[in-house]
This record gives structure tokens, C-alpha cells and sequence, in this order.
């Protein structure tokens, strides 16, 4: 995909740059077990915030698994399952729209990364992502014993007022370029692995760096099965979403 | 066949133009000059006169102000925004149509004041205050609805471009520090306008008070005297703001537009949306002018004599061009969109018209555009201050109507059909029941008519100097034995 030229504010990764973060999901391979989204809360803290405010699209998953149908009954054809988490645009329509600079692009992982201790929950980013990943905590949710119990505490909880995505797991990415470095070595491949790559019982999930050509994810990328979502907006998302016709025995 | 010459049919010819002199000095302020010293005392009694309905009024508006803004805003800090009505995709709800309304509303008092200044538009002269006051006011109420929608208001002074130990500057990047700019600088701008011209009122009723009034009244004329050279300043000084506040005006609601336009999204992401929300604002805000000063007149003392049926006539006018102009601009903006023919908008623009809150959009286009079209044309309608009102008051809800659209209901529809909306939910099953937006709401209209009515008892509300000067200018001469009005220049 040729880079089309963005505005300087925007533009955060070039060609040729280290450290470079991506995902490759096959949505041939995903059975929407929602293994992800379970592995996802549990990993960073997110909390569920019951189901009268779930029904007003009030829940904070960081990812959900999209299904749709396609025409009128009985004539239904469903699409694929498609789990659908921040995108981490290279240029992120959410970044230049945060009054206090509370979502920006990391230097060292050249992710999309929040601060949450910078929002001030203004939630225009959220209106101006186009995969409309972002959750708000829209208050500070109960927590019943014993989940408090499992908290993660390489992350942050998060509290009432503040806008949070999905980040690729940057603790866990952060933990295995500690050890890389530790044993002065490369990180390797799939080292580094999302909740959600981690509980995926089809592997339809793969993460790596799509700066190493010889890495899983970017032979994935490089697929002539692969697309971006919504491509067109020029946002340069580094999620690879894998379809090839095998789900045909789906309709 | 005798042919008799006879005089043309004409009783008393001098009555009949005595009475054309004595209709127009009834019908223009302009023409029907009082000494000053008894309209000074005019003013004087209007400001200082108050009964019991008046702090009756003034009570419950305090009380819901308390309540309704204070209490449940409150409520909602510390709660979090589950207590209003926005949930993903909607995150932005009532909050900010309330924000966008406010400022409509606030625009028009610019408008009104250094555009009919400007242009010198004599009828301009009695209301001019009411409507400068009314843009304070109502912009301090877009304030409250902008940091109550905020998650995490406490951090508001984040927003400030003040040096702190954070070190970080805020985005300029982001269209909401432009808004936060613009609106902080149309606040201080359209405040000293306010002030400027009510120096000389001020040193009006210094010298006509005692007691508190008196010092305070002192302070804020500056020391007035009313020199040759302080006229002069004070002239100069409202010249230049009223042609420079005129661009901030314009820009203001412009910047707002830009919120929405400025974000990828369909529906919102329109080049036309600048110059639709500037007539927006002035739909709403002319008609709010027309409202309040309708209502100035009926409850305040001796209004009926600054006040008459040619304002109401101006104003109606006014209106109806605008919502012309609101109606060019809409159709505008609706062929192009819906021309382009992109399948998120086209989703959009029938979720519109057919959605749940398609009664909206029906009800918008009838009381921006029919209402006053049918209306406003009938120069006996619209100088009557029922029809007036009603028809002021119905351009406002259907302008909180089109920013209802704007931004809830155009939330429900993005480019992830697997997450589109769940509706706009007004009801709560727990404490309190509705979504704090609408006491919050109910609340500010309430402080809005209570900061008017204590500042109504505190500054004078008609321009006495203005009217007086623009009395001493107009003049009716004759031409033959028609009186014709004529207007000199005073500089």
C-alpha cells in the first residue's frame, strides 16, 4: 500500500523506521468464541459493567467480534467474524482532535497510545475514530468479590471520566523487550503476544513486528487475502484482516 | 349638460395632515422626544421599581437554577456521565446541542447591536443593551453545558494555556482548543462592548442615586463626566469595537461549526457547515432578541414608551430574512450531501427523515422555515408581540431541533454499521429518573432569566444616551405639506 501524504501533524511513522507493532486476524480461521474479549478484560482490568447498561452500549470491551447478516429472511448470508480492536492508525484521525494531548503516538512502539491520567473526557476522539473503538468510563463500575482479586498490575485502572482503547498489550510488549534486551538479543517472534492472540483457540490472531519482513505477521500482511478496514480514509491501520473465501460454507 | 366645478373631496385638509405628523411621532421613538431629564427619570423608575411577583419570579428561578443546574450537575461529577444520556457511538449528546443552542443564542446580541451599528440602523437604539446583555448571559451558559459535558471537569484549567508544572501546552491542533479560544475570546470582547457603551448610564445613575448604588456606580462610570473629549473617546472607542467584534462574531460560531466539521464523519464532515451555523445562530438568536425584549417590555415600567410596535416590526423582518438565508443554507448543504451519493451519508440523511427522530427533522424545517414564511410577511402579525413571540420562540426549538440532529441523532450512523446506534434514551430507571441533561438544561434557562432579571435592577437597561442621541438627530420637515422624516449627522 503506497503511504499517501498527510499533514505533518499527523504524520508519525515513517518508511524505514524501528519498532513497528502489527496484527494479522483470519477470518477464515475465527470461529467468534469471544475467547478474545474475555482474555482482553481480564487482562487489562476492564471492568463489566452489567447488562441494562450494556443494552445502551455502555460496555467498555476493548474488542469486540463483529457478525453481520446480509439480506432479508430467509435469504440471510452471513459475513465472516470479524473481532475488531484499535486499529493503531500511522495516522490516527483520534490524535490531533484531543485538546490535551492525551491520545498521541509513542515514540519507542509507534503505537496509538491513551493517558489516561492527561484526559479530561472530552470523548471528541472517540467521535472521530472511524472503527468506533474507543470506550469511555462512564462511571466508576462495581467491581463484586472476588474480581477484584485477578487485577492485572502491570495496568492501570482506570477511573471514572476518562476515555481508554485497546493497546496491543503494550505491557506485554513492553515485558518481552525487557527480557530481549535482559539477554541482549532481538525480540523474536511471537514473543511478544497480545491476550487476545494468546487465547485465540484457532490462532486467527497473530501479532509481531511488521518492521522484520521475515516475521509471521508481515508474511500474513503481505497476503493477496489481506484488506485494511476502511482503507480509504487513509488512516494507515495496522490490523490486516485475513479473508479467502473459505467461509462460503458459512450462507 | 350644465358641467359645475366643485373641490375635490377632502375633509379638513389640515387635520388630515396634522394627524400624519402625530402618526409618525407615535409610531417612532425617534420622532417622539422627551426632555432628558424626565427620560433619564424614566429609566431610573424601570430599574429601581420591583414588586413582589418580581423576586417571586426571581426566587424560583433560584431555586431551579440551584437545583436544576447546581444540584444535578453536580450529581453527574460525581457519578460520571452514565447519569446522562450518551453511550458508545453517541458519546456526545443534549450536552453539546445544549452548548451549540447557547451560543446561537448569545450570537444574535452581537448581531443585533454592531451590525445595526455599523449600518446605523436607527431602530436599533432602545434595545440595543437588552440584546448585548443577552450574549453574556447566554454565553456563560454555553460555558456550563461545555464543561458539564466534560468526563473529568475538575481537570478543566488542563484546557488553559498556562505555564504549570505539567509541562505540557494544550493541543492547538484540536478543534476544541480552537473552540475554547474562540469562545473565551468572543466573552471577553462582547462583555467590554457591553460595558463601553454603558459608561455614560452608568454616570447617569450615579448622579441620580444614593447609598450603595451610588458607590458602586462610581466605580464603574470611570469617572464620567460627559467633556466634549470623553464623548469623543467614547465614540471612537465603540466604532472600532463595533466593526471589530463583528469578524470575532462570525468566526465564533464558525470555530463551533468546526467541531463537527473538522471530524471525519458522515454527516458532519461538510465545507458549508461554517457559514450554515453562523445563520443558524442568528435564527435562533435574532428571534431569542425579539423574545426578550418582548418581554422587557410587558414587565418592566415604562418599557411602552422605549418599546414600541415598529421594533417589533424591524425584528419580525429581520427574522424572516434570516430564515430565508437559514433555508438556502440547509437545502445547501442537504442537495450536496445527499448528491455525493456516499453510502454512509446516504444511511444517514434517510435516518434523518425516517429514523425514530424523523418527527424532529419534519418539525425543524416547519418552524425555521414555514412558520416564519407564512407568518412574518404580514407586517400586522408580526407587529403583534404574541404572534412575535410565538414565532420567536418556535424558530428556537426548531434551531435546538437542528442541533438535536446535528448531534445525537447523526451519532447513531457511522461507518461501522455493526456499531451503530442504540437510540437517545431521556429515561432512567434509578435516581433521577431522566437524563441529567434536562434539569441541567431546565436549570440554565433558569439562570439565564435570573442573572437578566438581577442585572435588569442593576444597570439601565435602554441606552438612554444612544436614544437621546438619536432623537436629537431626527427631525421632521416638510416638503409641501408632507412631513418627511430626515436624520443628520451628529458628528
Amino acid at each position: 500500500m503506497a503511504i499517501p501524504k498527510i499533514p505533518e501533524f499527523k504524520a508519525e511513522w515513517k518508511e524505514g523506521e524501528e519498532g513497528r507493532w502489527g496484527m494479522a486476524v483470519d477470518m477464515d480461521l475465527c470461529t467468534g468464541c469471544q475467547a478474545c474479549v474475555v482474555a482482553c478484560s481480564m487482562e487489562n482490568n476492564v471492568p463489566f459493567v452489567g447488562e441494562a447498561e450494556a443494552g445502551y452500549g455502555r460496555s467498555l470491551g476493548w474488542i469486540r467480534v463483529e457478525r453481520l447478516w446480509e439480506g432479508q429472511y430467509p435469504e440471510v448470508k452471513m459475513t465472516p467474524y470479524q473481532p475488531v480492536m484499535c486499529q493503531q492508525c500511522g495516522s490516527a484521525p483520534c490524535e490531533p482532535v484531543c485538546p490535551v494531548f492525551a491520545t498521541v503516538h509513542s515514540q519507542a512502539e509507534q503505537l496509538n497510545v491513551q493517558v489516561y491520567n492527561r484526559c479530561v473526557g472530552t470523548r471528541y476522539c472517540a467521535n472521530n475514530c472511524p472503527y468506533v473503538v474507543r470506550v469511555f468510563n462512564w462511571a466508576d463500575f462495581d467491581r463484586p468479590d472476588p474480581l477484584p482479586n485477578q487485577f492485572n498490575p502491570d495496568v492501570t485502572v482506570r477511573r471514572r471520566g476518562v476515555m481508554e482503547k485497546c493497546t496491543f498489550c503494550i505491557q506485554r510488549i513492553h515485558r518481552a523487550e525487557d527480557q530481549a534486551k535482559a539477554e541482549g538479543r532481538e525480540v523474536l517472534d511471537g514473543e511478544a503476544q497480545p491476550a487476545c492472540a494468546q487465547a485465540c483457540p484457532a490462532d486467527a490472531i497473530v501479532f509481531g513486528r511488521l518492521d522484520d519482513p521475515e516475521s509471521r505477521v508481515s508474511k500474513l500482511s503481505r497476503s493477496n487475502r489481506g484488506s485494511h478496514l476502511l482503507e480509504e480514509l487513509g488512516t494507515q491501520p495496522r490490523v490486516t484482516y485475513l479473508k479467502g473465501g473459505s467461509n462460503d460454507r458459512l450462507g | 349638460m350644465t358641467v359645475s366645478a366643485k373641490a375635490l373631496a377632502q375633509v379638513h385638509p389640515e387635520a388630515h395632515e396634522h394627524d400624519h405628523e402625530a402618526e409618525l411621532r407615535k409610531e417612532h421613538l425617534m420622532l417622539d422626544p422627551k426632555p432628558r431629564g424626565e427620560m433619564n427619570a424614566l429609566v431610573m423608575e424601570a430599574m429601581l421599581t420591583t414588586s413582589w411577583k418580581f423576586w417571586a419570579v426571581a426566587g424560583l428561578m433560584a431555586l431551579v437554577t440551584v437545583v436544576g443546574l447546581f444540584g444535578m450537575w453536580g450529581y453527574s461529577i460525581s457519578e460520571g456521565m452514565y447519569t446522562a444520556s450518551v453511550n458508545r457511538p453517541m458519546y456526545w449528546s443534549y450536552f453539546l446541542v445544549h452548548t451549540v443552542f447557547w451560543i446561537g443564542i448569545s450570537h444574535a446580541g452581537t448581531f443585533v447591536s454592531a451590525l445595526l451599528r455599523v449600518f446605523r440602523a436607527e431602530f436599533r437604539r432602545p434595545f440595543t443593551r437588552a440584546a448585548e446583555l443577552m450574549t453574556t448571559f447566554a454565553l456563560a451558559q454555553a460555558g456550563i453545558h461545555i464543561f458539564a459535558h466534560m468526563g473529568r471537569v475538575w481537570l478543566a484549567y488542563w484546557m488553559f494555556p498556562i505555564p504549570t508544572q505539567r509541562l505540557i501546552w494544550p493541543n492547538l491542533h484540536s478543534p476544541l482548543m480552537w473552540d475554547f479560544l474562540a469562545i473565551n475570546t468572543y466573552l471577553l470582547s462582547s462583555t467590554m462592548y457591553l460595558f463601553l457603551p454603558l459608561i455614560p448610564d452608568l454616570a447617569m445613575a450615579r448622579d441620580r442615586s444614593t447609598g450603595w448604588r451610588k458607590s458602586v456606580y462610581r466605580v464603574l462610570a470611570l469617572g464620567f463626566r460627559g467633556t466634549e473629549s470623553e464623548w469623543t473617546h467614547l465614540r471612537i472607542a465603540l466604532n472600532i469595537f463595533a466593526f471589530a467584534i463583528l469578524p470575532v462574531m462570525f468566526s465564533v460560531h464558525t470555530i463551533v461549526s468546526w467541531d463537527f466539521a473538522a471530524a471525519m464523519r458522515p454527516g458532519w464532515s461538510s465545507t458549508i457547515f461554517g457559514p450554515y451555523f453562523v445563520v443558524g445562530a442568528l435564527q435562533s438568536g435574532v428571534s431569542a432578541v425579539a423574545m426578550v425584549v418582548i418581554t422587557v417590555r410587558a414587565t418592566m415600567k415604562n418599557m411602552t414608551y422605549f418599546v414600541r410596535p415598529e421594533h417589533f416590526d424591524a425584528l419580525g423582518k429581520l427574522m424572516l430574512i434570516i430564515s430565508m438565508a437559514w433555508a438556502y443554507f440547509f437545502f445547501n448543504d442537504y442537495m450536496v450531501q445527499w448528491y455525493g451519493g456516499d453510502s454512509f451519508t446516504d444511511s444517514l440523511l434517510h435516518f434523518h427523515e425516517a429514523g425514530p427522530g424523523g418527527w424532529v427533522w419534519f418539525l425543524m424545517l416547519i418552524t425555521n422555515i414555514l412558520v416564519p414564511w407564512l407568518v412574518l410577511w404580514n407586517k400586522q402579525w408580526r407587529r403583534n408581540p404574541w404572534i412575535l413571540f410565538t414565532v420567536g420562540l418556535l424558530a428556537n426549538v426548531g434551531m435546538w431541533a437542528e442541533r438535536f440532529i446535528i448531534v445525537p441523532v447523526s451519532l447513531q450512523i457511522n461507518r461501522v454499521p455493526f456499531m451503530w446506534g442504540h437510540g437517545v434514551k431521556i429515561f432512567r430507571e434509578t435516581f433521577p429518573y431522566v437524563s441529567v441533561e434536562i434539569p441541567i438544561f431546565i436549570g440554565s434557562v433558569a439562570f439565564f432569566v435570573l442573572l437578566y432579571m438581577l442585572a435588569s435592577k442593576f444597570i439601565p437597561l435602554v441606552p438612554v444616551w444612544e436614544v437621546q442621541e438619536g432623537q436629537m438627530a431626527h427631525s421632521i420637515r416638510r416638503y409641501g405639506k408632507e412631513p418627511v422624516i430626515t436624520v443628520a449627522e451628529l458628528e
